[in-house]
Parts: structure tokens; C-alpha cells; sequence
């Protein structure tokens, strides 16, 4: 059977500072109908450019300088842009990572729908609205007769991927490219996006190219996998052999992060006093609660992971603790001693006690500020220190987080890369020689690789200082990794808190359960398996409606 | 629909607030300009006797504080006052007497017809050029059209306006070179005599509503959904017309607005170029033998103007979003 889509040489460079440098070097690619293939590497790898670059498209700032994309036998390339125009949205289609950008705010998602098919006259307005309605009753839209015509914003991110997967398939097309379709979701939502997403694929035996970083995902996914590092190919092979059987290092380090863990820790002698005890809070935005009686104590020494989809108040509860929004009841004692819930009445010891590391580290950092001032500050602030002593607490610090100090005094953030930027972000916070540390979803914007670097800087810096950590993630790998004891966090509430081991092993709370479960895992029958457990209309969102 | 009334009727509010102030600040402005009504009237013959018989009879001797409230009575009531350079004072306030509205109500209306004919041939052809440049950015169309609006702007009004007269009334008779319009005249004509002046204003507002526009849509093109579009294979125009173009209204409305208030308010030099008789020449007339109920009438016109159009551009960028449209 011919290759629908081949792609030779390809090489692929970005404008910077005027010249243009190399982003692929030179990647070969080839795809027969029907079939899915996962791309996948750490940001950087060009997963992307070169998922782009299938259909013809580069972004502004970046071309294609050699190669071929042959698509049915037209070159990509050198087609002109009328002759792409006809392809695409019509035998070629997109699915973007974050939907709610990717829609128009501007127009109903039907009419989006439509669009295609009509400008590209595959079929009437009439006709293609009413498939649409079809695709979303197939993509277990909840409303797929109504669910078309309202505006993106009203409608939940997980339902817009899933619509954006309906509408790159109304002009059944015979490649769709997805990009990180499910990267912005919580785990619950994403088992839904994929399970319709592959479902689809099948049904209409489209081909795809699956863009990711995740391999559990890539793993329920794609046939085949290859594997990108800065702009060239590692390896490739189907799913199965690549997963149990790696050829390269780089790969089998990709591999291995997920098994990173902490040994477990001692049990909190019995009477110990907490270092930080929260105590039936209850906090509002406005009018509306958004935590519900929440208590939880954090021992010395010791890291509680407060896990929870998007806006079941973990961040929450981590400001009420800082004291930036006091609570409306309930109260925050750290070491036994209530503390003023508002920032401004704390003392500067008070305030010392209880640092913050960031999601962002991007935004985290002042971009103007060289490193050796952004560490100085809270040294000079908290510890008093200035001039000579000050420049060697701060060299002391960057040598903690294993950066050398010489290198770095003087630099920018924009200087450093993603992962150098989140430890900085903890010599800050360990700056002012905080007992505990709050680390919001600190890996979450980072890569595999890096991110376990980051997880084992703190566990050494747990075990060398006695901190302790309140660490806020959706990520349960992350949690099973580094916690010692876990809160379970729904609709500001506390579902369930407890060691970590007991809350890895069953019976959990189904809430919990339902979390668990459904963290993708490495083998490749496991959605298959996990949707045939719990039932077609059993999965995601509809499972959590039901509780 | 509920939360979009409130907000309009917040934005009226403080529409009405603002005006309430502007009038305190044009009230004492006015008043502290230096000179004197009964000083410039009676010129030579400005007795100490007659100068404060003229000033009582206008009621100038009363505090200021007073005068300002018998003047806001007056507006909130529509009554503009009486103005000072028509006055029989003969018969103080009686026949013969001139009132303000009176003698600005046909100034504003012709020039509300002179902006009205000019919106209607800037606006749509000022957000056509701006599409238009958006689509073909960078390219040589791009940067005449940019060069020629931009040109037209710096240029001072007076000197279009010949370069105007010169080409479309000398050389080519097109249009006439004098707009004395005058009430009565049939719609036809009154169109003819004021093309030239409209077409003046027309050069000075483009630039900046075919700017915004550009900028506007431009600044969208690097957006996702701008992206999905074009991974749709829809045409560039379709691109823009459809996807970029809802989404950027909110900065063109606002800038149209201001255009639109400075055709109203600050029209004076063509006015007096083309000899048309709009309420900038009225206004600038009655600073110069200090009318004063007519320049404060018309400063509150003017005021108000902008404070109004400010206001529909707000509620119709708000309601040109959809997320406000359509609430959850």
C-alpha cells in the first residue's frame, strides 16, 4: 500500500537575531492511511514544527530550507498556496492544544463547524450541520443537538476538544494532525478526549499524527511512535516494542523518570505539634465560597501533596496560608501559634516562615533583576545581610540548588533555561529560610527530565534542612513520587486525607479511586481496558457528574 | 441581556455625572476669561455708571455661585438663555431679543449634516483601507496607503482644503469652492455645496480610523484561532473579513467615536476656508465679543457630544463581544 504522507530530508529553520538557525535537521517521515503516529519529545524537540510542517504551514519566523512533504503525491513545499488552501481543512485538518484558543470567541461553534465544508464545497450548510450534530452524539457530547450552537466561551474545555475533534473531522479529511490535544486537561477529562479521539480515528480509518509529551498518552494512542530530541530523530518502532524495549539512552531516560519515588519516611511521633496546622478555614471570592471547612496539619520534615483537578481550591487554601486572602473562618497556626490572617498584621519572622516557589518561573521572576539581585533581596530583607556577607549567603545558595554561583551572579532569567529558572525560584524561597515551603504545581510547566531533577533537588533539600513541603499538583506520578502524605481536594472540599501508602492502596474514596485511575499508564491495552471496566457512558466528566 | 442593561445604564450615569462636572469647569473657565461683556460693547464710552448699569441689567453683578445655578436651571430646563449680542436692550429679554438656542440651532444642524456626509464617506472607506492594508501588509499597497493617510493628516486643514479647491473647483469644476448653505435648500444642493468640506474632513479623520483598523486585525493574526483558520484553508480575505475582524471592533468603534466628536467640535478652519455656517464659527465669534451664554451653550453642546459618542462606542464594544452578549 502507497505512503499517504511522506516526508523526506526534512529541514526546517527559525528567525532569530536576524540569521537562521537550524530547528529540524533533517527528518524522514512516512505514513500510510489509517494509521497513527506518535511524536514525542521534551519541549524543544520541534514535535510541533514538523506537525505543521505536514500540512505545508510554518509559522511566522520559520521556514522549510530542504526537503520534501508529499502528500498523496503533491509536494507540500513547493505547492502553491491556492493548492494548499484546497487541502487543507479538507483532506488535511488540525487539532490545536488548547481549544478554547483555537475557537473563534466571535462565532458558534457550529458555524465554525460548517465552515469548511462549505467553503470548500464538500457539502451544504444544512447537511454539514447535521452531521455536526451526529459527530458530537459519536464524541459523547452531553446536548449534541444544542451543544453546536452556543458560543466557545460556554462551553467547558474538555467539550471544546472534543469539538474541535468534531470539526476537524467534518470534511473527512484523510490526515489529522492532533497537537497536544489533551496537555491542557485534568486526567478525568483527558480519558474522554482520548477515548472519543480514538474511537473516531478508527471509525472513519483516518490517519494521524499524535504530537505529545506524555508517553502514557502516546502509548493508548499511535501504532508507532518516534521519538524527537532538538530537532532530529532518535529512534522510531511501533508502540509496543518502543515501549518495552528501548534502543537509545535518550530514550530509555525518557523512560525511566517515571520511577523516580522517595523512600517512605518515619511516622510523625505521636503529640508532635504540627508546623503548620490549618484549621476549618472557609474562604470566599465575593460572595461565593470556594473552600468549605478545609483542615490539614503538615508535620516537620515532612511533604503533604494537596491533589485536586483545576478549581478544587488547592491554590486556595495555599493564599489563605500565606495570609494574601484571609480566610472568613477558621484559623492558620503555624507551630501551635495562630497566626493574624492577614499578611499585613504578621510580623516579618511570621511572614519569613512560609515561602513560596511558582507554576511559572517565567512569570515568577523579575526580567530585569540579574539573579544575584533577585536571590539578594530576601536575604537582605529577612537575614539583614548586605554588601560582601550578602554575596556570600547568596553564592551559598546557588551552590544548593547546584548551580555555579560564578556563572551565574550576573545573569537574566531570560539567560536560563526553563528548569534553571524553577531553581532559582527555590533559592529564593529557601533564601529566607523559610520551615515550609509551599511549591504550586512547580513541575507542571516543565519537562520530564527536568522536572525529576527539580523533585530530587527538593527531596535533598527536605532531608538536608528538615523542611517541609505543601505541594499543590494535579499530577498524581508527581505525587506518588515525592509525598508522604496526600489531601484529596474536590469543589473546595477535603475528600479524603491520609499516608500516602494508604492512599495508594485500595479502598479509596471513589472519588479518589476515579482520580487513580485514570493517570494513563505505560502499557498500551490500558484505555482499552480501563473503558471496558468502567463502561462507555461511564468515563470522565460523566463519571464525576455521577458522584 | 440584564447584565448589558446595567452596565449601560452605569455608563449613563456616569455619562451624566461627567457632564454635571464639565459644566462647573466650563461655567468658571468662561467666566474667568479676562475682559467683560459691558466693557467690550461699550468701548469708548465705558462709563463706571454705564458699564455696572449693563452688567446689572445681565445679572453679571450677582456671585458666581448664583449665576452658575441660575444658568444649570436653565439648561436642565432648555432654556440656553438670551444672547448677549443680540439683545435689544430697549426691551431687555422682550421682542427683538435673540435667544441662544435660537441662534445655535441651525449652526449645529448643518454641522451635524457636514459630519454626517463626511462619516458616511470615511468611515466605511477608512475600515476598507485598513482590511485591505491588513491583508496586503507590508506589501507596496501597504505603504502607500499608510503613506498618503498619514501625509494627509499632517497637513494642515486649510492647506487641503485649497489643494482640494484647487483640483476639484479651479482646474476640474466639480464641486463649488463655497458652502453657504442656507435653510430651505433642497437636500440635492445642499449635498453639492458641502462635498468640498466633507471631503476635507474626510482626508484629516481617515488616517486614524485606517490605522486602528490595520493594527487592530494585525495584532489578532498571531492568535490560534486565526491559526485554525488558516489550517482550515480558508482565503486571506475570509481570514480577516470573518475571523480577525469581530474580534478587533472594540479599538475601531473607539476610534471611529472620537472622529466622529472631532467632526463636531473641531471643524473650525474648514468651516471658515469654505464659508460654511456651523457652530464652530459661531462659537469662535462669540468668544471674541465675549457672548457669554452662547460660548458656555456651546462648550456644554460639545461636551456632551463626546461624552456621548465615548458612550455608544463603549456599549457597542460590549456588546460586540460575545462573552458579554451571551452570558454563560
Amino acid at each position: 500500500m502507497s505512503n499517504l504522507l511522506t516526508i523526506k530530508g526534512l529541514k526546517i529553520e527559525g528567525r532569530s537575531d536576524e540569521t537562521w538557525n537550524p530547528i529540524i535537521n533533517g527528518v524522514d517521515l512516512t505514513l500510510k492511511k489509517g494509521e497513527v503516529l506518535g511524536l514525542i519529545g521534551e519541549s524543544g524537540a520541534g514535535k510541533s514544527t514538523i506537525g505543521l510542517a505536514a500540512m505545508g504551514y510554518t509559522r511566522d519566523g520559520v521556514r522549510i530550507s530542504e526537503g520534501t512533504v508529499e502528500f498523496d503525491g503533491i509536494d507540500l513545499v513547493k505547492a502553491s498556496a491556492a493548492v494548499k488552501r484546497g487541502l487543507l481543512g479538507k483532506r488535511i485538518a488540525y487539532v490545536a492544544q488548547s481549544a478554547a484558543a483555537s475557537f473563534n470567541p466571535a462565532h458558534k461553534l457550529m458555524d465554525q463547524h460548517t465552515e469548511g465544508p462549505v467553503q470548500h464545497g464538500v457539502d451544504s450548510r444544512a447537511a454539514s450541520t447535521e452531521d455536526g450534530i451526529e459527530l458530537y452524539r459519536k464524541l459523547r457530547l452531553p446536548n449534541p443537538d444544542q451543544i453546536g450552537f452556543r458560543y466557545p466561551h460556554q462551553v467547558s474545555g474538555g467539550q471544546l476538544q472534543r469539538a474541535m475533534t468534531a470539526m476537524a473531522m467534518s470534511c473527512r479529511p484523510d490526515l489529522i494532525i492532533f497537537d497536544e490535544p489533551t496537555t491542557a486537561l485534568d486526567v478525568t477529562t483527558q480519558i474522554e478526549v482520548l477515548a472519543s479521539i480514538r474511537e473516531i480515528v478508527e471509525e472513519f480509518d483516518t490517519a494521524a499524527i499524535y504530537i505529545t509529551h506524555d508517553l502514557a498518552v502516546v502509548a493508548q494512542m499511535a501504532d508507532n511512535i518516534k521519538v524527537l530530541l532538538r530537532g532530529d530523530e532518535v529512534e522510531e518502532a511501533d508502540t509496543r516494542t518502543m515501549l518495552s524495549d528501548p534502543k537509545e539512552d535518550y530514550t530509555k531516560s525518557l523512560w525511566a523518570v517515571r520511577e523516580f519515588q522517595r523512600p517512605a519516611k518515619p511516622a510523625v511521633p505521636e503529640g508532635s505539634v504540627p508546623v503548620v496546622s490549618v484549621r476549618g478555614i472557609t474562604a470566599a471570592y465575593g460572595k461565593t465560597d470556594v473552600l468549605h471547612d478545609v483542615s490539614f496539619d503538615i508535620h516537620a520534615g515532612r511533604t503533604v501533596a494537596v491533589v485536586g483537578e483545576s478549581g478544587s481550591g488547592k491554590s486556595t487554601a495555599a493564599r489563605c496560608i500565606t495570609g494574601l486572602l484571609p480566610p472568613r473562618m477558621g484559623e492558620i497556626a503555624f507551630d501551635g501559634e495562630v497566626l493574624p490572617a492577614d499578611y499585613r498584621k504578621r510580623t516579618k519572622d511570621q511572614l519569613r516562615q512560609a515561602q513560596m516557589i511558582y507554576q511559572m518561573a517565567d512569570t515568577a521572576l523579575n526580567p530585569r533583576k540579574t539573579i544575584g539581585q533577585i536571590i539578594g533581596r530576601p536575604v537582605q530583607f529577612y537575614g539583614g545581610l548586605t554588601g560582601a556577607k550578602r554575596r556570600k549567603r547568596v553564592n551559598e545558595l546557588l551552590d544548593q540548588i547546584e548551580l555555579e554561583p560564578s556563572q551565574y551572579y550576573n545573569r537574566l532569567p531570560s539567560e536560563l533555561s526553563g528548569g534553571q529558572k524553577q531553581r532559582i525560584g527555590i533559592a529564593r524561597a529557601l533564601a529566607a529560610e523559610p520551615k515550609f515551603i509551599i511549591c504550586d504545581e512547580v513541575t507542571s510547566a516543565l519537562d520530564q527530565l527536568v522536572a525529576e531533577g527539580i523533585l530530587r533537588l527538593l527531596a535533598d533539600l527536605q532531608d538536608n534542612l528538615g523542611l517541609s513541603y505543601m505541594f499543590i499538583t494535579h499530577d498524581l506520578a508527581t505525587v506518588k513520587s515525592i509525598a508522604d502524605e496526600v489531601v484529596v481536594m474536590k469543589e473546595g472540599k477535603v475528600i479524603e486525607q491520609g499516608e500516602k501508602t494508604d492512599m495508594f492502596t485500595p479502598p479509596h474514596h471513589a472519588y479518589t479511586d476515579l482520580l487513580l485511575s485514570s493517570v494513563p499508564e505505560m502499557d498500551p491495552d490500558w484505555l482499552t481496558n480501563l473503558l471496558e471496566e468502567r463502561g462507555v457512558d461511564n468515563i470522565g466528566d460523566a463519571a464525576v457528574d455521577k458522584m | 441581556m440584564r447584565s448589558i442593561l446595567k452596565i449601560v445604564l452605569q455608563r449613563l450615569g456616569l455619562g451624566l455625572v461627567t457632564l454635571f462636572v464639565v459644566s462647573i469647569v466650563i461655567f468658571v473657565a468662561v467666566n474667568s476669561l479676562p475682559g467683560d461683556f459691558a466693557e467690550a460693547i461699550l468701548g469708548q464710552g465705558a462709563t463706571p455708571e454705564s458699564v455696572a448699569t449693563i452688567r446689572r441689567d445681565l445679572g453679571l453683578d450677582q456671585p458666581l455661585v448664583v449665576r452658575y445655578f441660575d444658568w444649570l436651571k436653565g439648561m436642565l430646563t432648555f432654556d440656553l438663555g438670551t444672547s448677549f449680542a443680540q439683545l435689544n436692550f430697549a426691551n431687555f429679554g422682550g421682542a427683538g431679543s435673540v435667544t441662544v438656542a435660537e441662534q445655535i440651532a441651525p449652526r449645529l444642524s448643518n454641522t451635524m449634516f457636514l459630519a454626517t456626509v463626511t462619516a458616511c464617506i470615511a468611515v466605511p472607506l477608512a475600515v476598507f483601507l485598513g482590511i485591505l492594508a491588513a491583508l496586503y501588509r507590508n506589501t507596496a499597497f501597504d505603504k502607500a496607503a499608510n503613506m498618503f493617510t498619514l501625509s494627509s493628516i499632517s497637513s494642515p486643514e486649510f492647506f487641503m482644503a485649497y489643494v482640494l479647491i484647487l483640483f476639484l473647483a479651479v482646474l476640474n469644476p466639480v464641486f463649488p469652492s463655497l458652502s453657504n448653505i442656507f435653510e430651505g435648500m433642497p437636500f440635492g444642493e445642499r449635498l453639492e455645496k458641502s462635498m468640498l468640506p466633507a471631503l476635507t474632513l474626510t482626508l484629516v479623520v481617515t488616517a486614524h480610523m485606517m490605522r486602528m483598523t490595520r493594527a487592530a486585525i494585525i495584532n489578532l493574526l498571531a492568535s490560534p484561532y486565526i491559526e485554525m483558520a488558516r489550517l482550515k484553508g480558508l482565503s486571506p480575505m475570509r481570514v480577516i473579513v470573518k475571523h480577525a475582524l469581530p474580534n478587533a471592533l472594540a479599538p475601531i468603534i473607539n476610534v471611529v467615536a472620537l472622529n466622529l466628536a472631532y467632526l463636531i467640535t473641531g471643524v473650525v478652519v474648514v468651516e471658515v476656508v469654505f464659508v460654511y455656517p456651523g457652530i464652530g464659527q459661531l462659537f469662535v465669534d462669540s468668544v471674541k465679543i465675549r457672548d457669554i451664554p452662547v460660548v458656555q451653550a456651546c462648550c456644554l453642546i460639545f461636551a456632551a457630544a463626546y461624552i456621548l459618542l465615548n458612550l455608544t462606542a463603549d456599549i457597542l464594544s460590549i456588546v460586540s463581544n460575545p462573552r458579554l452578549r451571551h452570558p454563560k
